[in-house]
């Protein structure tokens, strides 16, 4: 049985940021939804509150960095990038000042809609030069993102996982590495984000039927460990992607590009969004509704292989972790 | 201050005025109504107000030397006109970064540039670039993008006041950035977190691209707006120097100084008014009417033709 944690991200910010008093946490009034409301309370002198006008606060922290503050901004991530955008570009992005943004509920993972829900934050960051995007995929990778995203020499963006966060990984966060979960000969699957634990639940079945995975979970979206990618596509019969965001910027899109490039000519097929907008509802259902679950990747490799698979859902719900996730969608906003 | 420096505050204006006209007659064209209403303002700050250092950049100004990164450590900003960064030292953030020529103007006037440094405004490769990019003389951050200058200003002036410099955060405005959004979440902001270190000038000169800003979106009582949001705020003809020395003065303990600067877009030279309301920026469709201008124009400022 998988360990779940909760709030990591509360423990892991009070803990990295209490040691280094030049970390500002601000917030744009979903400080309680962020998890650094017990920080707030704690040490009110680190927090700066901004209230609901992310414009201000992109170009403030713009202004903080200047000055050698490293503002560590909280909100959901949708807010981070689509309000602002313009002042993201000018007031932090060009001038490659060392503003973090730590953005909540990344893609279909709350049930607020299109409003609240970024399904494209990754490829719009992608397009920005000097920006960094890491994402985490479990509790690990949340306790420990953050040492990582503050050593970088620029912006970053991080898709952050909150509340009852699965343990996948007992190793912590590392750079632009690719982690290995399997190595098998017939099929790559390049996963990222809630998507690796969903990946997970597809790898004893797909096992049973002598499917041999190589799996790959992605950390760092941006700079790219291309080598390890190239290594591990080399010869497969196939490659899956398989991401929490639309298909058309983001993981899928980057793995094309390198295959490309490289001249491998290995057939892939990018699962996630298919260039369409979701709607608010629980993330199992949004992700089988959209095909960002367990059948949808063991479907996509059947299809690569010419095999049909033929594996019942009964079998990925022994592995199935969520039986606390169902219970998050209460926690809404 | 180190540079040496005898010249009135009127001779500084007058002299931003001059240059802005003669560099325009030689192009074909330039932000001639910035430097009209703008010129005592900027003059006030550069000669009397603002404390800054010596400059750290070269008089001639530099080549371009690529945008900022990780990976480029030649990049600089156009912050080393008004000196070295340092506790005691005021920043200046220029914000409507198309007033790019009036600024080199000043920075030409005030010596912390070379004389001829405007021959080197909007040329391929160069860094006087003609909307003032970061790495342009005088500008500190991105802006031109307007209302982001004043979020950014409030940005350092907090960290300013955390750390304890006694240096100020002066935020150049024009009034048109009072239609943008965020410029009254910044005003919120700063009024909130008690930001009182930081001092803002407003061009209001009340003109903008499209023309009359009555005619395009007009902001009705501006300064009651303003006061309305917290802000100390000082109303006042931005040609009348004494009352911008009181005006500078007036700062109040835990409250940020807007002073909103009242200015005429064609002060100082009055041929202009023909042009009304198409000041943004001023071009020449024929020989004739480049060569009425020159004249007249020249007789308002004094200049000698033959300067041209």
């Amino acid at each position: 049985m998988v360990e779940l944690v909760n709030r990591p991200y509360a423990k892991a910010f009070e803990t990295f940021a209490t040691a280094r008093p030049e970390v500002l946490c601000l917030s744009a009034d979903l400080t309680s939804s962020c998890e650094v409301d017990g920080f707030r309370d704690r040490h009110p002198d680190q927090f700066l509150s901004l209230g609901m006008a992310e414009q201000n606060m992109l170009s403030f922290a713009g202004g903080l960095a200047m000055q050698g503050f490293r503002p560590f901004l909280h909100t959901f991530s949708v807010f981070l990038y689509r309000r602002a955008y313009d002042q993201l570009i000018n007031s932090i992005a060009y001038s490659n000042r060392k503003v973090r943004l730590m953005g909540f509920l990344p893609g279909i993972t709350t049930p607020g809609g299109i409003t609240h829900q970024a399904i494209e934050d990754i490829s719009v960051m992608r397009a920005i030069p000097n920006m960094t995007i890491l994402e985490t995929g479990d509790a690990t990778e949340v306790e420990t993102v953050l040492e990582v995203a503050d050593a970088i020499d620029g912006p970053v963006y991080v898709r952050v996982l909150r509340g009852e966060v699965p343990r996948l990984f007992s190793t912590p966060f590392e750079f632009n590495k690719l982690r290995t979960l399997s190595e098998g000969d017939d099929v790559l699957v390049v996963t990222s984000g809630v998507c690796t634990e969903e990946a997970l639940r597809a790898a004893e079945p797909l096992k049973a039927r002598n499917v041999g995975v190589h799996h790959l979970h992605v950390s760092t979206l941006k700079p790219f460990d291309r080598d390890g990618l190239i290594k591990a596509a080399r010869g497969k019969k196939g490659i899956v992607t398989l991401e929490n965001h639309t298909i058309v910027g983001g993981l899928g899109s980057l793995v094309a590009e390198i295959l490309a490039e490289e001249g491998l000519g290995v057939r892939l097929k990018r699962l996630g969004l298919q260039d369409t907008f979701a709607h608010g509802a629980s993330k199992p259902y949004l992700m089988k509704k959209y095909g960002l679950d367990a059948s949808a990747l063991t479907n996509a490799i059947g299809q690569l292989l010419g095999r049909d698979l033929d594996i019942a859902d009964a079998e990925f719900e022994t592995a199935r972790l969520d039986a606390v996730h169902s219970a998050q969608k209460a926690e809404a906003l | 201050m180190s540079i040496p420096n005898c010249q009135t505050t009127e001779d500084v204006a007058a002299g931003i005025r001059r240059r802005v006209f003669l560099h325009s007659m030689r192009n074909n064209g330039g932000y001639l109504s910035q430097a009209c209403s703008a010129a005592e303002s900027l003059a006030l700050l550069y000669n009397e107000v603002l404390k800054l250092g010596e400059p750290t950049l070269p008089k001639v100004p530099l080549p371009f030397a690529g945008v900022p990164s990780a990976h480029n450590p030649d990049a600089f900003t156009g912050a080393g006109y008004h000196g070295p960064f340092a506790p005691e030292y005021d920043r200046f953030i220029i914000s409507p970064a198309h007033y790019a020529l009036v600024i080199y103007s000043a920075l030409i006037q005030m010596g912390r540039m070379d004389e001829h440094a405007l021959d080197h405004f909007n040329r391929d490769g160069g860094s006087v670039e003609m909307i003032g990019a970061e790495h342009s003389p005088g500008m500190e951050v991105t802006t031109g993008s307007l209302a982001q200058g004043l979020s950014m200003g409030s940005g350092i002036a907090w960290a300013r006041k955390r750390k304890g410099e006694p240096g100020k955060v002066w935020v150049y405005m024009s009034d048109g950035e009072f239609q943008e959004g965020q410029t009254w979440e910044t005003l919120a902001a700063m009024s909130y977190h008690n930001i009182d270190n930081i001092r803002v000038i407003v061009d209001v000169n009340r003109q903008q691209c499209d023309g009359a800003m009555s005619s395009v979106l007009d902001l009705g009582d501006l300064p009651a707006r303003v006061a309305a949001f917290g802000a100390t705020t000082c109303s006042i003809n931005g040609h009348d120097l004494e009352a911008m020395r009181d005006a500078a003065n007036s700062a109040e303990p835990g409250k940020p100084l807007v002073i909103l600067a009242n200015t005429s877009p064609f002060q100082g030279m009055p041929y202009l008014q023909k042009r009304f309301p198409r000041l943004h920026y001023v071009r020449f469709k024929s020989k004739a009417e480049r060569e009425e201008m020159q004249t007249a124009i020249a007789a308002d400022l004094g200049v000698d033709l033959a300067e041209i």
